[in-house]
């Protein structure tokens, strides 16, 4: 009796399994726009940024106009859980519900593994804050609309040696992931190498003071550390709590409202390069806040306020990049938008966006950062570029 | 800089860890002791500690969340023996084992699903997180009591253990299961003391641990409780004493490694750094391999093998 039990509930588990799998037919009046984002793991927080930036363009412009024919525009979500290896499935799952186009994702290592799954299937896929160049380089249906990190590490290293007067660094990245390693080598190429400390931490490291302790016994003058924001806020927490002395200086992931959070009443310093500057587009502000404000769902994903974070913008952006490709296109197809997708140009909230022949925006310019950790807010330094 | 100096940070960091890691490690030892089953759920429990004071620490005074804290982290333990492994006590071991990894999952997904996978922020505890200086190095206090606050439980534990009726009965339990359940010892209840122990060490530990590395997210108790597992396997799992000397090594190796570079620089015995904090875990399992060739049962395990 209870074996039968057993097989029944095992059965009953099974067909739950399955039908969850079906129901992907998709119907006359709508098109899908897959959303390839973390929503756990180490980047979960940004990914969910990121996402909210696409939600809110969703809520402003919920249907797109195709030749004549008005099509209701559905977002379809996976997530890549931040993870190298659950990334492609995450990818298949788009592909195979009928997405017409992909976004996203945060995070270089999940892009850089996804390419093959959507490259198969032949869907184009735009990065939204991929920096590594391997994203779009090694990937014919991958493009991107933000900055590369080659430009990004060397804004940073310019800005370590001639605005902070910087002579020796210490770069700081996680053992196989490709955002921050790709980053910092960069860094390093612009910085000089004899002047640079290169260290790895291992996944799931939590004590960061070790590593402080060594920028410190290194006579370094600025820490680099471009890494996850979950690792952002122990590091912050280490720093202040064996006094760094040093400014720490970080990539895009960084511009978010943990870290701001986390350096609030510490005595840390701390400078990004970020995509968008909170009060270039005060219509965006204002719209992206008030709805942030109105959706408490919306608002837990931000972390509980209304600071807006740079990937929330860029994933606007690319949500409209995405519709200006489709009515080029003329089609729902995905073979169709991949080819109007080169030729696309859209001027977003973060700038102009025009891709380049292997799918990266065109874009000469970063906006630096520097956090007040009195008031728990971004402070604008400077607009940089690169010659 | 002359080496001490050098060392200290090191050294004081690898010592609090280690304090962190003995009282996940005591849990762990503790349980295989007497029901020879690897909870792998205890590093989970751990991490709802830190996730329960949280949420408790937003809503109500840090006196009232502390104790709640630890109450709550102790019902769980009970509840998850009672739940999940007490039916099983009769199936074999493999079962028990599967079962354990079950809740482990249960526990993770579950906090997944509650905190929706982003990084939370432990609340500052006054006094404790107040910065110091020792010797010249600027640290919080906690990374300063941990060690002490450590010792003074096991003393409490090792005594509670030789020394009280259910301490007897645990050591009982342990020896034999059967005989001791023939000689009317009530072995249910000596199976929750221990799950209740191990989850309150838990929940000290949680509360030292996560005032050092504030940032918590669902995953956060497994990377702490597999170096507290090793710790306990490296001192001889089932010993306590051995738990606790074992999370001390494994913290003040993994520390000091992930400074190599630097000491070894400072001192002029390289000329530049070639990257040994790359593999401070893959060391510290290394030197676990070592120890078990050489000693199959670890620094202080018991002698005999498993009964026939």
């Amino acid at each position: 009796m209870k074996k039968l039990l057993a097989i029944a509930l095992v059965a009953v588990m099974a067909i739950s399994l399955v039908a969850c799998g079906g129901g992907s037919g998709s119907s006359g009046d709508t098109i899908k726009i897959g959303v390839f984002e973390p929503q756990s793991g180490d980047n979960g927080a940004g990914g969910k940024q990121e996402v909210l930036g696409m939600q809110y363009a969703n809520h402003e412009t919920p249907t797109v106009k195709i030749g004549d024919k008005e099509y209701k525009v559905e977002l379809v979500y996976a997530d890549n859980a931040s993870s190298n290896d659950k990334a492609p499935s995450a990818a298949q799952t788009l592909c195979s519900s009928g997405v017409s186009v992909v976004l996203g994702s945060y995070g270089s290592g999940v892009s850089i593994a996804a390419g093959d799954t959507f490259k198969s299937a032949g869907v184009p896929a735009i990065g939204v804050t991929c920096t590594n160049p391997q994203v779009t380089s090694d990937c014919d249906v991958y493009f991107r609309i933000c900055f590369l990190d080659p430009f990004q590490g060397t804004v940073l290293a310019n800005y370590a040696k001639n605005d902070l007067g910087a002579t020796k660094a210490y770069c700081l990245a996680k053992q196989g992931d490709d955002y921050s390693n790709g980053l910092a080598n960069y860094f390093i190429e612009a910085f000089g190498k004899d002047n640079c400390v290169f260290e790895v931490f291992p996944e799931g490291t939590s004590d960061f003071s070790t590593y402080i302790t060594n920028a410190q016994n290194n006579g370094c003058d600025v820490f680099f550390s471009p890494v996850s924001i979950e690792a952002a806020a122990q590091i912050i927490a280490k720093a202040d709590a064996q006094n760094l002395g040093m400014p720490i200086l970080a990539g895009d992931t960084w511009d978010s409202n943990v870290v701001l959070d986390t350096a609030k009443g510490t005595s840390v310093q701390i400078a990004v390069t970020t995509f968008y500057n909170e009060g270039a587009n005060a219509k965006f502000d204002e719209g992206i806040k008030s709805w942030v404000n109105s959706d408490s769902t919306a608002k837990t994903n931000n972390g509980g306020n209304d600071e807006i974070a740079a990937v929330s913008a860029m994933g606007y952006d690319a949500y409209y990049f995405a519709l200006e490709a489709i009515k080029n296109a003329g089609s729902t197809a995905p073979a169709d938008v991949l080819k109007a997708i080169p030729s696309t140009t859209y001027t977003g909230v973060t700038g102009n966006i025009a891709l380049d022949d292997i799918g990266d925006a065109i874009r000469d310019s970063a906006f630096v950062k520097r956090c007040n950790t009195e008031t728990g807010k971004w402070e604008f330094v400077t607009e940089a570029k690169v010659q | 800089m002359n080496l001490f100096d050098t060392v200290l940070p090191y050294l004081l960091s690898g010592i609090s860890v280690g304090g962190q890691y003995a009282l996940i490690a005591i849990g762990y030892t503790m349980v295989y002791g007497i029901l020879r089953l690897i909870n792998f759920a205890h590093g989970d429990v751990f991490m709802v500690s830190g996730l329960v004071m949280i949420y408790l620490a937003a809503s109500t005074p840090l006196y009232v969340a502390i104790p709640v804290t630890i109450i709550v982290t102790v019902a769980l333990g009970f509840t998850i023996e009672r739940v999940a492994y007490k039916p099983l006590r009769t199936a074999p071991r493999m079962s028990l084992m599967i079962s354990a990894i079950g809740v482990s999952y249960l526990i993770q997904n579950l906090a997944l699903y509650i905190t929706g996978g982003l990084n939370k922020n432990y609340p500052e505890i006054p006094w404790i997180s107040d910065k110091i200086e020792i010797l010249g190095t600027t640290t919080t206090r906690v990374t300063a009591i941990t060690p002490f606050l450590t010792l003074a439980l096991v003393l409490i534990l090792v005594w509670l253990i030789n020394h009280t009726k259910i301490g007897m009965a645990m050591r009982a339990v342990s020896k034999d299961f059967e005989t001791s359940q023939l000689m009317g010892i009530k072995i249910n209840n000596v199976i929750s003391a221990t799950f209740v122990i191990g989850s309150f060490l838990a929940s000290i530990g949680s509360i030292l641990y996560f005032s050092n590395y504030p940032g918590l997210v669902p995953t956060s108790g497994s990377m702490p409780g597999l170096k507290a597992f090793v710790a306990a396997v490296f001192g001889g799992i089932g010993s306590i004493p051995g738990a606790v000397i074992g999370a001390f090594i494994i913290g003040i190796c993994e520390s000091l490694i992930k400074g190599l570079d630097t000491i070894l620089v400072s001192q002029g015995i390289i000329s530049g750094p070639v990257g040994f904090a790359t593999f401070s875990d893959a060391f510290t399992f290394v030197l676990l391999i070592i120890i078990l060739v050489f000693k199959p049962t670890g620094l202080f395990g018991e002698k005999q093998t498993d009964k026939v």
